[in-house]
């Protein structure tokens, strides 16, 4: 294997009864770095996560981590990973402390360990007020933190966190970013899947976006915004023009969308100086009146929405290299 | 590439034994976490301290106040190893509970990714189970005793006859691992209480002696582990037994029938209970 690849994916598929989960995934995440996972629910980010964390098998294909099968050494696996799901995997009727210490003694950490360890991240993610309150009471970023917490008790080095802040309010999010950039300080090799694309954004080292069970771009997030980063330009015209969308042809990267009965144009354009102004004068020409005319820059959730074909702003084509054969 | 040919097999083989230690580690983990749920759950609680003085007192002076005992000897003496064979069978439902709502929560996916041995987990929660059967046990026998039973025979037949007793209560326990891990959720393993243990635990000998019943019923209850169970333990105790002029096998020789049941029902269900949770939690 290439030791610098701390997690390996191969043409991982899985499918659940009439669903295609995972369609031949092949992912790399190098030592020491964040890959950040982005797709709209059902994608499929937490199957992958769940074959990864050896909690199902793949149908075909393969994967390692930390240098182990997932399948054949699943618990040389366990050994070296840290997992928080999407859902909260603490016991409800023990402390915090408590659910700590457990997952310490279990992850094969002596007691007098297990115990030291849970007081030094109980102060650390700061829960050591609430450390022995049964976790029953706790609230949504305080279930997260611990959740994460117990992940880091054998100070694994692949950590795997699923949704780590989705229903988070916004400065817990804030938080579990600053706990999560704290760790990858340490030297964690981190697989991070998010809804949120300013979440990748702002923590990743890479960013795989996948639907449908594939890999339908990759990069990092500088790339990926160049791949989708044309603008929007935007027309309101005074009354329909039957030559407006043809002259608006030249300038566009794609289909020019219109709507409103003919007075609203919109098309994808490159970023060039003095846009506005061509397409002022090739609609004169054409002999349109225009009311108002703005250039978008996509949104980050533009780039997203447009990979994931969710969008109706812009047209289906306009998809980052690296999209399926 | 498949799965299967990526590294050659037996590599990766965890080795048998990996430590007897920290998989009795493990379980020990598992348990003391299975008895703080106990604990802090007053409803478990009461299922193996209230309810077992609550029962001992109703059963003996509601039913021991209108009851001739067949063959001579009080309801009393008669009534407690019923009592302790009743509570034993019946608080074995909090297995089938404590499981399944661990698998309807997240905590058994956390515990999964650990590098813990998966088994503690089942084994974990029979050994608490059978920590809180044998609490059960110490209160029926106590409230027995304040309310005038007495065991008529050694101190080492009365310890064998709770043995036997909570022997069979830890074979129930894995009866109700496997059912709480065939049913959805932990509130159709309630419902487990009224189709399965209730009848088992009532057609039997355990409050009234089964000369009364149809020959039919007889014929089940005096077959009924439960049956075997309650008797072997009024024949320690040294008391009242009218079913041991049935000649029915099990009634003639109930401690060897007990003590057969048990084993046969932990050959069946322990390895049966493994399956069921690999194939509850493979996806």
């Amino acid at each position: 294997m290439n030791n610098t690849n701390m997690i390996e994916a191969a043409a991982l598929s899985k499918r659940y009864g009439e669903t295609q989960a995972l369609d031949g995934v092949d992912l790399e995440v190098p030592a020491g770095s964040i890959l950040g996972v982005l797709g709209p629910n059902g994608a499929g980010k937490t199957t992958g996560v769940r074959i990864l964390t050896t909690l199902t098998t793949p149908d075909s294909g393969w994967a390692r981590v930390a240098g182990h099968n997932v399948v054949t050494e699943a618990a040389a696996v366990r050994r070296k990973i840290g997992v928080t799901g999407q859902d909260t995997t603490l016991d409800d009727a023990l402390s915090g402390r408590q659910n700590l210490v457990m997952i310490g003694q279990l992850s094969r950490l002596r007691r007098a360990e297990a115990r030291r360890r849970a007081a030094e991240l109980l102060e650390l993610f700061e829960l050591d007020a609430a450390a022995d309150r049964v976790v029953k009471g706790y609230s949504g970023g305080m279930r997260r933190r611990l959740d994460l917490a117990a992940s880091l008790l054998m100070r694994p080095p692949v950590l795997f966190l699923d949704e780590p802040t989705t229903g988070l309010d916004p400065t817990s999010r804030q938080r579990m970013w600053g706990l999560i950039r704290g760790l990858v300080a340490d030297g964690v090799t981190l697989w991070l899947t998010t809804q949120y694309l300013d979440e990748a954004d702002s923590l990743a080292d890479r960013i795989a976006v996948i639907d449908h069970g594939r890999v339908i771009a990759q990069g990092t997030p500088r790339e990926l915004k160049a791949a989708t980063g044309s603008q929007l330009l935007e027309v309101t015209l005074v009354a329909s023009h039957a030559g407006a969308a043809a002259a608006l042809a030249d300038l566009a990267t794609g289909p020019v969308k219109v709507t409103d009965e003919g007075r609203r144009l919109r098309a994808p354009v490159r970023s060039d100086s003095g846009l506005a102004t061509a397409a002022l004068r090739a609609l004169d020409r054409a002999g349109a009146l225009v009311d108002d005319i703005a250039v978008h820059r996509p949104s980050l959730d533009d780039v997203f929405a447009t990979l994931t074909g969710t969008s109706t702003v812009l047209p289906d084509d306009l998809v980052a290299e690296g999209a399926p054969a | 590439m498949s799965v299967s040919t990526t590294h050659p097999a037996g590599v990766a083989q965890p080795r048998p034994f990996d430590g007897l230690l920290s998989w009795l580690g493990d379980v020990w983990v598992m348990t003391r976490r299975n008895l703080i749920h106990i604990r802090r759950e007053p409803m478990q609680l009461s299922d193996v301290t209230i309810q077992p003085v609550l029962f001992t007192l109703l059963f003996i002076y509601v039913f021991g106040s209108a009851m001739v005992l067949a063959g001579g000897g009080s309801y009393k003496e008669f009534a407690l190893a019923g009592l302790l064979t009743m509570n034993l069978t019946t608080s074995t439902v909090g297995t089938a509970i404590g499981l399944s709502m661990d698998l309807s929560t997240g905590v058994i996916n956390r515990l999964r990714t650990l590098p813990m041995s998966p088994t503690s987990i089942l084994v974990g929660r029979t050994v608490s189970d059978l920590v809180a059967a044998a609490l059960c046990s110490t209160i029926v026998a106590a409230t027995g005793l304040a309310v005038g039973w007495r065991p008529t025979t050694g101190l080492a037949e009365v310890l064998a006859g709770f043995g036997v007793a909570l022997l069979f209560s830890y074979a129930l326990t894995w009866v109700n691992a496997c059912l709480g891990m065939a049913v959805s959720g932990p509130e159709s393993a309630q419902g487990i209480v009224f189709i399965v243990i209730f009848p088992l635990a009532f057609v039997s000998n355990v409050f009234v002696p089964t000369q009364g019943m149809p020959s039919w019923l007889a014929t089940i209850a005096n077959w009924n582990p439960v049956s075997a169970v309650a008797s072997a333990c009024r024949t320690l105790f040294g008391n009242p037994n009218p079913s041991s002029v049935i000649h029915a096998w099990p009634m003639q020789h109930p401690v060897a029938a007990a003590v057969g049941w048990s084993v046969l029902i932990l050959l069946v269900c322990v390895p049966l209970a493994g399956r069921l949770y690999q194939r509850r939690t493979r996806d």
